[in-house]
């Protein structure tokens, strides 16, 4: 048995199909969403553990990646170097969970780690190279 | 009742002068309208702190014993423009580090001696009569050099366009990474707190302006390259997209590296973070009225960045209003937008200007020839030798 920890982005016209009852019935693979920001209609993205046989597991991935869902493997934890942060906004660009923003009245940059599906777009989008990933 | 910049001057002098950042300024204008905004204000001062490719900063080194008469230059490894005399050169924002490629360029090299650290420097010649040595390295810093002074040929921009991308793969532009299939939206500019968004028509900024830049003090010293006063404008006076751009000039040694930051944008290039406060006179009622520009009445447009073309077609139109709610609607569908400029760090830059004229420290200077009114940009199109 295996265990893999998986971030899935779907594109829009992807987010409406029953992705996750297919790993579980075709794969037998038990599936456990650790964190969603999934819409109708919108690009979505998924945090999940699959565990079963390592085959199954590649044969699933294969099978996600031939329906048009991108497949990355998680990163463990992101660090933001706040103390060099302008606040400018453009990593939480990238951010769909909604763990990066900047809001009024202050308009600083904050990072709300239990919002965070560990996708590490946000590490490429920092202008400033200030976000890193632990694996 | 008109002032005059000198009748300002004089109360800026006496330590009597009224100034009102650009959001407390449209706040007011807001609540008791611009002629009374115009009888109680003499100054609003603007700021913006976003990623301005078209910057620079000219060097002077210094000459060395024996003298050399540089031609190639790097510095920290990113090539410099030395095509000028001897042991001047300039540093161009978005050169790329020979080593290091995307991750370090001209904009960390000005951020690094903004900030008084080493720089290591190093030049080949050919030689001559006057000026043997043909190759030199050392280390330079700020207090090192003879003269170090920011030139910027395009700042400020005055609007810019919403960015998305309707393709079915993620791409990587100077508007930041973009989702595919309208997946997301990016906007660059500090709306209602963007100098020339409350001087719509370059009534009081022209050249010879003294600005806050990068921290210190500068000047506009020219139109921008690619100013284009001449587009469509909302009711309140706002282009809706890019239209005019400033040159700036300043004294690098005196500036400070919290409002100039080097930045790479990922599979796009370097860029420099700069900071930019501009301070409006109010003359009368119709500077009251402009500098109470309010996000909502600034509109932009929206363009797919996936369409590598000159003219792409906006997708629509959208104000700041919605950009800074953080969701604006394209083809019938909710999009997440986010900003590239800091609006965090132009609200402080408008503070610190306004502090610096309250202290009397920092008079305005009238326009000493404006900017142009009208004119747009020319294309650049392929010629052949017979086709000209």
């Amino acid at each position: 048995m295996a265990k893999r920890r998986l971030v899935l982005t779907f594109p829009p016209e992807v987010v409406e199909r029953p992705v996750v009852a297919m790993l579980v019935k075709d794969y037998d693979i038990i599936t456990n969403i650790l964190r969603a920001e999934i819409h109708e209609g919108e690009i979505g993205r998924m945090l999940v553990e699959l565990d079963g046989q390592a085959k199954r597991i590649r044969e699933a991935v294969k099978h996600l990646e031939e329906l048009g869902v991108e497949v990355e493997d998680a990163i463990t934890d992101i660090e933001l170097d706040d103390t060099e942060c302008i606040s400018c906004g453009a990593c939480t660009a990238v951010c769909l969970p909604g763990a990066l923003k900047v809001e009024g009245p202050g308009w600083e940059l904050e990072l709300d780690k239990q919002r965070c599906i560990l996708c590490g777009l946000c590490v490429d989008a920092c202008p400033l190279q200030l976000i890193t990933v632990k694996f | 009742m008109a002032k005059t910049f000198e009748e300002i001057n004089q109360r800026i002098r006496k330590g009597e002068a009224v100034v009102l950042s650009a959001d407390e300024m449209t706040e007011l204008v807001k609540s008791e309208g611009a002629k009374k905004a115009a009888q109680k204000v003499d100054v609003v001062t603007t700021g913006t702190f976003g990623p301005m490719c078209s910057s620079g900063a000219f060097v002077n080194f210094g000459h060395s014993d024996p003298p050399i008469k540089m031609s190639k230059v790097w510095m920290n490894d990113v090539p410099v423009c030395a095509d000028l005399a001897a042991v001047d050169a300039y540093i161009g924002a978005t050169a790329l580090s020979d080593s290091e490629g995307m991750l370090y360029g001209g904009a960390h090299v000005i951020e690094d001696l903004v900030d008084g650290r080493w720089v290591k420097l190093r030049a080949t010649a050919y030689g001559t009569d006057c000026y043997p040595l043909r190759e030199i390295e050392t280390w330079v810093n700020r207090d090192t050099v003879n003269q170090a002074y920011l030139f910027n040929p395009r700042n400020s921009y005055q609007n810019y366009a919403c960015a998305t991308n309707g393709s079915d793969h993620t791409i990587y532009t100077y508007m930041g990474v973009l989702l595919p299939k309208y997946g997301n939206a990016t906007y660059c500019s500090a709306g209602q707190l963007s100098p020339l968004l409350n001087d719509p028509y370059y009534r009081t900024i022209g050249l010879g302006t003294r600005i806050f830049l990068g921290g210190g003090e500068g000047f506009v010293s020219w139109q921008g390259t690619q100013h284009k006063p001449t587009v469509e404008r909302s009711p309140g006076g706002t282009p809706v997209g890019p239209a005019g751009a400033l040159a700036l000039i300043g004294d690098l040694k005196r500036m400070d590296r919290r409002f100039l930051r080097g930045a790479r944008f990922h599979r796009y290039g370097v860029s420099l973070y700069v900071g930019v406060g501009i301070p409006i006179p109010i003359l009368d009622e119709e500077m009251a009225a402009f500098t109470g520009v309010a996000d909502g009445d600034i509109e932009t447009s929206v363009f797919d960045y996936s369409q590598p073309v000159r003219a792409r077609q906006p997708l629509g139109r959208v104000n700041y209003g919605e950009l800074r709610k953080g969701t604006i609607e394209i083809d019938g569908r909710n999009v997440g937008c986010a900003p590239l400029s800091s609006y965090k760090v132009a609200r402080e830059i408008a503070g610190i200007l306004k502090g610096w004229i309250e202290e009397g420290k920092f008079l305005l200077s009238a326009p000493v020839e404006p900017l142009p009114a009208e004119g747009g940009v020319l294309p650049l199109e392929v010629r052949s030798k017979e086709g000209i």
